[in-house]
């Protein structure tokens, strides 16, 4: 049985949508230019009462939060239509709306429902897509989270990340004093909020296999760090590495049959390849310098990584069967951590050129860097599954907190902590 | 009564891998430590049941000295204790390299072991919190791999020598500056049960 803690809950700060208790809360801090204004209404329900869940808003804050729509305060909805047959159109187009949702959540038996959904241009009065979805109680949330990807996908042409997850590591401290480490998964919102590994020792460098069903991560509960991997449904967990030295930075190849690992047990940090299967052990750099942090092309037949080779981190590029290594940042004096986009072509990484720690992304093709924070202690980056956006930590007035760019520096968001910090920020991969 | 206390303590250890915290919060273990740093005691992380039926094992050393004392620096012999009492060695930022104000610390808990052939320790090396937390697993590191060779130097033994790094993950300055980061470039000589 997985404990339920909720250590942290997203409560949206954007236009009134009230939640009890706001430990952590999104803050768009800087918009793009003019996000499509939408409607979404609350759905029907036909029975006394209210509904298990309140759809429409959990999908009004989605589609908010991807900072390319804004939502109609329901305070301005005189008329709720729930089936298309309700619809005046040019009600709509008065308030300015280019697009309508409108829905119905009935029951069908002990513990089930059906939900139904429309998506409308108002403009040219028709419908885009529809969906019927059969659920239960428990997949509310689940369900509102899906129908925000569908709009999301029909309106942008993109697909939605809503009903994705993140992983991140907490550190809390005890009025007593005592610090407790946490590896936490949450809904992409921040709901729902798990404890799945709890210890008064470090835990770090969170990966998610790439079937969303497993997270690797490094733990020094036994006082010497060591990898593990646990499944998420139902908290089993098996040790992976704990050789002489570091076990750090695990990272799944895209087949999820390997992890590329660093150790440290032949005298100084080096890449691995351990095989999950057979328990293989391969060795893929064997610098004197300090290599670590691998990171798969989606491809698998590349690792990145970063080295110190040359007198200070940058970041590198070698075969995953091995082979000689290239260097692939060349701006800055520091660049590490590097992680890469979901279509293979680009590396985010954190960079420093004068002191200040950014995060920052290089094309691969143009070898041309951007910078996309403002620092000055930013790390760990991780692309959201359909490259748009990416998680970070970042500090912001002495706080450890998480934040989001997009991936074209235009839009961020800062997902604040109110106490404790906040880490190593992992978006799962679907 | 050693051997006794050695076996408890490997019993204990192998429960804390099977998910058992019975080291509770080794607040029995701060009783005694007598001054900074991270105490030696493991304690489990708490999680929804581990199977560790495929565990990799690497050679895991111990702290096996049985000599639990109250309070004070081991009984250093010919040691000067001003030194032997002081167990944090700080470093300059992205460096490994040992001051000679560090050296001198290293030179009597060297001696100190060199006399003491039974006596551990453990170098615990830590980083500031710039950059990326691996990479700071690495130079964390490099600083207690860097003491462990000035002690093997001195009359260390091989055996006697344990090290572990915890990056940035264990900070003793909270800060966000300078002031905080220097204090945090640190290795930490631990004495088990100390």
């Amino acid at each position: 049985m997985i404990k339920i803690l909720l250590q942290l809950i997203i409560c949206p700060l954007l236009f009134g949508s009230a939640y009890a208790q706001a430990e952590l809360t999104i803050k768009i801090t800087e918009g793009i230019e003019s996000p499509v204004p939408m409607a979404i209404v609350p759905f029907g329900w036909n029975q006394p009462g209210k509904a298990p869940e309140d759809l429409a808003a959990i999908i009004a804050s989605d589609l908010e939060r991807s900072g390319r729509f804004t939502t109609l305060d329901r305070a301005h909805m005189l008329i709720r239509p729930s089936s298309p047959s309700q619809i005046r159109f040019r009600n709509w187009q008065t308030l300015g709306m280019e697009s309508l949702v409108i829905g119905q959540i009935r029951d069908s038996g002990p513990g089930k429902y059906i939900v139904t959904f429309q998506l409308f241009d108002v403009f040219r009065g028709e419908q885009l897509t529809g969906y019927t979805i059969p659920l239960t109680a428990r997949e509310f949330r689940h369900t509102a989270h899906k129908i925000a990807d569908i709009i999301y996908q029909k309106l942008t042409g993109e697909a939605g990340v809503f009903s994705t997850h993140i992983a991140y590591i907490t550190r809390d401290v005890s009025i007593k004093g005592a610090t407790v480490y946490r590896l936490q998964v949450a809904d992409a919102d921040g709901q729902n909020a798990q404890t799945m590994a709890r210890s008064k020792e470090p835990i770090m460098s969170p990966a998610w296999a790439p079937d969303g069903a497993r997270i690797a991560y490094v733990s020094f509960e036994s006082g010497k760090p060591a990898i593990y991997i646990q499944e998420l449904n139902n908290g089993r967990r098996r040790k992976l590495a704990r050789y002489n030295g570091i076990n750090g930075a695990p990272a799944w190849s895209p087949d999820g049959r390997k992890l590329a690992l660093t150790l440290s047990k032949d005298g100084n940090p080096d890449i691995f390849v351990l095989d999950l299967a057979s328990k293989k052990l391969r060795k893929i750099t064997s610098s004197f310098a300090i290599d670590t942090e691998p990171q798969w092309s989606p491809d698998g037949k590349y690792i990145i990584f970063t080295s110190d080779r040359g007198g200070k981190p940058q970041i590198y590029i070698t075969p995953s069967m091995g082979g000689p290594s290239r260097r692939l940042s060349f701006d800055g004096n520091y660049n590490a951590g590097a992680s890469i986009s979901p279509d293979g072509k680009s590396v985010a990484m954190v960079h420093a050129s004068d002191g200040n720690y950014r995060i920052a992304v290089l094309d691969l093709e143009s070898r041309k860097i951007r910078i996309l924070t403002p620092g000055k202690l930013d790390e760990s980056p991780s692309f959201a599954p359909n490259g748009s956006m990416l998680l970070y930590a970042a500090r912001k007035g002495g706080q450890a907190i998480l934040s989001a760019v997009s991936f074209d520096g235009r839009m961020h968001q800062n997902l604040q902590v109110k106490s404790g910090e906040v880490r190593e920020p992992a978006w799962s991969p679907k | 009564m050693k051997s006794m206390n050695k076996l408890l303590a490997s019993s204990l250890i192998s429960l804390n891998l099977a998910g058992c915290s019975l080291f509770g919060g080794g607040e029995s273990g701060d009783d005694v430590a007598p001054v900074t740093g991270p105490g030696g005691d493991a304690t489990a992380a708490q999680t929804q049941g581990v199977d560790n039926s495929d565990s990799f094992s690497g050679v895991e050393t111990q702290a096996t000295d049985g000599n639990y004392t109250s309070n004070s620096a081991p009984n250093a012999g010919n040691v000067p204790q001003d030194l032997l009492s002081q167990r944090v060695i700080y470093f300059e930022y992205d460096s490994s390299e040992v001051s000679a104000e560090g050296q001198a610390i290293i030179q009597a808990h060297a001696r100190y072991l060199a006399q003491n052939t039974n006596a551990r320790i453990e170098l615990q090396g830590h980083a500031d919190e710039r950059g990326s937390r691996e990479y700071n697993i690495a130079l964390g590191e490099q600083r207690a791999l860097s003491v462990a060779r000035l002690m093997k130097l001195q009359g260390s033994a091989d055996n006697q020598l344990d090290s572990v790094s915890f990056g940035e993950e264990k900070p003793v300055a909270l800060g966000n500056d300078n002031a905080a980061w220097s204090q945090n470039r640190r290795v930490e000589l631990v004495y088990p049960g100390y």
